[in-house]
């Protein structure tokens, strides 16, 4: 399972790659929503994968029964979603918000804080 | 030593520091009457080094100091001998004046306290510096006496070429610096000495060393910028842009003698070599000959003081570089005197140019009714400038001439260079001194008439101290030229010379010179047309080259940080993906790290329908041709990864990845149809192959990070302790849960916050808008 999930997560990473290589914001959006899910299951993944069994404890025992889904990435990972989450709702406004004030979403033409064909700066002292 | 006397030495180096904070409110309360009470901290010191004389003169030398950094043994040290001391005395008598000075001067200027706070803190550099014994504290003061004299150059900064003078004077003298550090960083490895004391009882050690040119270049770099020998020299009447106190302080008597201090005090550590014989005296020389002939180019008082500055200081080197006994006499004798009488023209030229408002030589004459005290002041100062008796000036020049004489072909190439840049150093003292005073009374901008006693204070005390100590000489001698001449020569020296003349070479020689002078003073206006013309002809001189290097730097640095910075965002981001592509593939491949190849992993057919489905999300998301497949797309890829968590044994991932990518969708969804947006974007074929590869680099260089990392051997400690303990401590079933809110919780409360920032600036951004630009470009309110 690791195999086939290490090569999905591959693609995950290169499709959130190329698109955040976009001009447009929202297609970068796009991207890091993608990402976001190819960073979680990296983190999954590289805890190994044990299957179906939930990691809970069953009434009248102590410990859970041996061979159960590893915990901790599932823990790391509940939080990352919920943050990653927060992350593109931000982002979204955003890029919404960029889009109202300056009726572009291509980030060539943004260049408030970089204008286009800026002169050297003054010679003197 | 005792320790009472060692604190006292060690407040005397702090108290200028503490003046100079104290400066900006005594000023505030005093106006310009607060010089009277700042005069105090250098006078103090000067008493405090005054006492040590007696001590210094009996061949003793008074240390101390205390741990700095002792895991690098380094220490805060000091180490006075006749040089230090002199150069102590002479830093804080003529410091006592010129703060006098500053307060008439600068009367009623408005940012008279902080223009006393700068000169305060230099003096405590400066006297840092000459006191320094550990290499470490030399440098910081060293440095700090270039930052100080940027402040002070740069005081008027609302003109550009006071900015240009100060960028100038702190680039020059902080790239020395930079070299001395270098230098003394050798000198440290070379014979493992930290302190001066330690270089100078060390003996023959650098000079045989096989570092000792290394060293030599390094050091002589640090002090040739700082004392403006040729080539470096522009900086200095640059410089002159400061106001006059300034220059007759820093320009002419203490700051631009670091350099020849640090020669003199390295003389016998360095001293004696063919090296140290050649380049010394090389460039001092020329640096007097060019210094000289500059000087008479200028008709500013300012300047011309300046370029004689500039010859002065040449001689300095030049004497310290010969090495004889008799040169390093001359040389010490020289170094007081000229410290005496240009102190005092710098600050007889500011007087003048305070009262009638006018430097330029041409347009003064007769001002000698007008201002008698001044006239005085600068008619000593101009003798004792000129070599002649009975001034200190004379017993120096005496001494040069007696140590060069024609000895043989080299002494006598430098007796000749002496004779010119002596006899010119006299035209400018008298150009100075006497044509703003005598001939007929020249109408001048201001009305011109005596200035305050702070005016004419200083110029007064030491031109009649320039007078006093060669009537005096053999005083003067016991105190202060012959314990200063022994320790730069590194062994017992004795001065003799006095005002008495005796038929000699050398007395032949001065009289040469004065002859040559009084000729060349009479055709002044020729010599400086001459020299104009001349200089004309070259046209490109090192000033000029400072500029085009700060131009060419300038454009440079535009050139580079338009390419590293275009502005251009899509480069920024293929740059960061191709690093992070590199940083994924370099370490696995170059050492040898890949993953074994895996088997076909064997999966039941439901897993395989979900990571399909999955991958058709994905592949949707980028063709997508229009909004809402495109979000759809990103929908099912969610619901994918969800399903996944759900078969792997994390229900609880599953059920928030379900919800938050049902969010997430709608959200898009609404954002969405709100704006006018493409979903897909066309790139060109070129572009669209490069990103095609960059992202598949990325990708496979991520998937193979995690076939390898599952490859290895799996550490499960923290997985087996949440197992073990999660119904036993925390008495909760469901054991991830009892990690996010028990075990981590903390880290749960941090991911609230994180929520909780990113709601606020959601809020924000849609609440808070900013009024449009108007139409005409000006910000609206």
């Amino acid at each position: 399972m690791e195999t086939a999930l290490s090569g999905l997560v591959g693609l995950f990473y290169a499709v959130a790659v190329y698109l955040m290589l976009s001009k447009h914001t929202i297609r970068m959006i796009l991207g890091i929503v993608i990402l976001g899910n190819a960073v979680n299951m990296t983190i999954f993944a590289a805890g190994r994968v044990l299957r179906e069994v939930p990691p809970i404890i069953p009434a009248g025992f102590d410990t859970p029964p041996e061979s159960v889904a590893n915990p901790l990435p599932q823990a790391l990972v509940l939080t990352a979603i919920v943050i990653s989450f927060s992350f593109f709702a931000f982002l979204l406004v955003l890029a919404y918000r960029a889009y109202q004030e300056l009726g572009t979403d291509d980030t060539d033409e943004m260049r408030v804080a970089e204008p286009d064909g800026e002169g050297p700066p003054p010679m003197g002292y | 030593m005792a320790s009472g006397s060692q604190s006292l030495t060690f407040f005397a180096l702090v108290l200028p520091f503490l003046a100079a904070l104290a400066a900006p409110f005594l000023t505030r309360v005093l106006k310009h009457n607060a010089a009277w009470v700042l005069a105090i901290a250098p006078a103090f010191i000067f008493l405090h080094f005054a006492g040590l004389l007696d001590t210094i003169a009996g061949g003793a030398t008074v240390s101390g100091g205390y741990s700095w950094i002792p895991s690098l043994d380094i220490r805060f040290s000091w180490f006075l001998d006749g040089l230090s001391l002199t150069f102590a005395l002479l830093i804080s008598g003529i410091g006592t004046l010129i703060v006098l000075y500053s307060g008439g001067y600068l009367k009623g200027h408005p940012q008279l306290g902080r223009f006393f706070s700068f000169i305060l803190l230099f003096m405590g550099a400066m006297q840092g510096l000459v006191v320094s014994d550990s290499f470490l504290t030399l440098f910081v003061f060293w440095e700090l006496t270039s930052i100080t004299s940027f402040l002070l150059i740069g005081f008027d900064h609302k003109r550009e070429a006071s900015r240009r003078a100060a960028i100038q004077a702190l680039v020059v003298t902080g790239l020395g610096g930079l070299s001395l550090l270098a230098g003394l960083l050798v000198i440290w490895i070379a014979t493992g000495e930290t302190e001066l004391s330690g270089l100078l009882a060390a003996g023959d050690t650098m000079r045989h060393s096989a570092l000792y040119l290394v060293a030599l270049v390094l050091v002589l770099g640090g002090a040739f910028t700082k004392s403006a020998q040729f080539p470096f020299h522009f900086w200095l009447p640059n410089a002159m842009e400061a106001p006059t106190p300034v220059s007759a302080y820093l320009h002419s008597a203490t700051m631009v003698k670091a350099g020849v201090y640090l020669v003199m005090r390295l003389n016998p550590a360095f001293g004696g070599t063919d090296a140290w014989e050649t380049v010394l005296p090389v460039f001092g020389g020329t640096t007097l000959i060019v210094g000289t002939l500059l000087a008479i180019r200028q008709t500013d008082l300012k300047l011309m003081l300046a370029y004689t500055t500039v010859a002065s200081l040449g001689i300095l080197v030049m004497l310290t570089g010969l090495g004889s006994d008799k040169a390093v006499e001359g040389a010490v004798l020289y170094l007081v005197a000229h410290s005496l009488f240009k102190g005092t023209l710098f600050m007889v030229a500011g007087v003048i140019d305070h009262e009638s408002g006018t430097r330029d030589v041409t347009k003064l004459g007769g001002l000698r009714r007008a201002m008698p005290v001044t006239f005085a002041a600068a008619l000593l100062a101009a003798l004792s400038m000129g070599g002649l008796p009975p001034f200190f000036g004379f017993l120096a020049k005496e001494e040069i001439y007696a140590a060069l004489q024609f000895q043989d072909g080299w002494h006598g190439l430098f007796t000749l260079v002496a004779i010119l840049g002596n006899a010119l150093m006299l035209v400018i003292g008298f150009a100075v001194a006497l044509k703003p005073f005598l001939g007929p009374r020249v109408a001048t901008p201001k009305d011109a008439h005596e200035g305050s006693v702070l005016l004419w204070l200083g110029p007064l005390a030491l031109a009649t101290l320039g007078l006093v100590s060669a009537l005096l000489s053999g005083t003067a001698h016991h105190f202060v030229s012959s314990p200063m001449a022994s320790a730069v020569a590194g062994s017992d020296i004795a001065v003799h010379i006095s005002v008495v003349p005796h038929v000699s070479l050398p007395l032949v020689l001065s009289v040469l010179t004065v002859v040559l002078g009084i000729v060349v003073y009479w055709r002044l206006d020729q010599a400086r047309a001459a020299i104009a013309g001349l200089l004309a002809a070259i046209g490109w001189g090192p000033d000029r080259g400072f500029d085009q290097t700060i131009r060419g730097l300038l454009r440079v640095s535009f050139g580079v940080t338009r390419i590293i910075q275009s502005g251009r965002m899509e480069v920024y981001m293929t740059v960061t993906f191709i690093a992070i592509a590199l940083a994924l593939w370099a370490p696995m491949t170059v050492f040898g790290e890949l993953p074994d190849l895996p088997d076909m992993p064997n999966l039941p057919f439901y897993e395989w329908t979900v990571l399909a489905i999955a991958a058709i999300g994905l592949g949707a998301v980028v063709y997508a041709q229009d909004r809402l497949t495109a979000i759809v797309s990103l929908g099912i890829q969610g619901f994918a990864v969800a399903l996944l968590f759900m078969l792997l044994g994390a229900p609880d991932l599953s059920f928030t990845q379900f919800m938050v990518e049902t969010l997430s969708v709608v959200i898009l969804a609404l954002a969405m149809t709100r704006l006018r947006l493409h979903p897909s974007d066309h790139r060109p074929t070129n572009e669209k192959l490069l990103d095609i590869a960059v992202a598949a680099a990325c990708g496979a260089g991520f998937g193979l990070l995690i076939l390898k990392v599952t490859q290895m051997p799996f550490d499960d400690s923290l997985s087996e302790f949440f197992k073990t303990y999660s119904y036993v401590i925390a008495h909760g079933r469901n054991v991830v849960n009892v990690i996010l809110v028990d075990f981590r919780g903390l880290d749960t409360l941090g991911e609230i916050a994180v929520v909780m920032i990113a709601g606020l600036a959601i809020l924000a951004l849609i609440r808070v808008r900013v009024p449009k630009p108007a139409a005409d470009g000006k910000e609206g309110g």
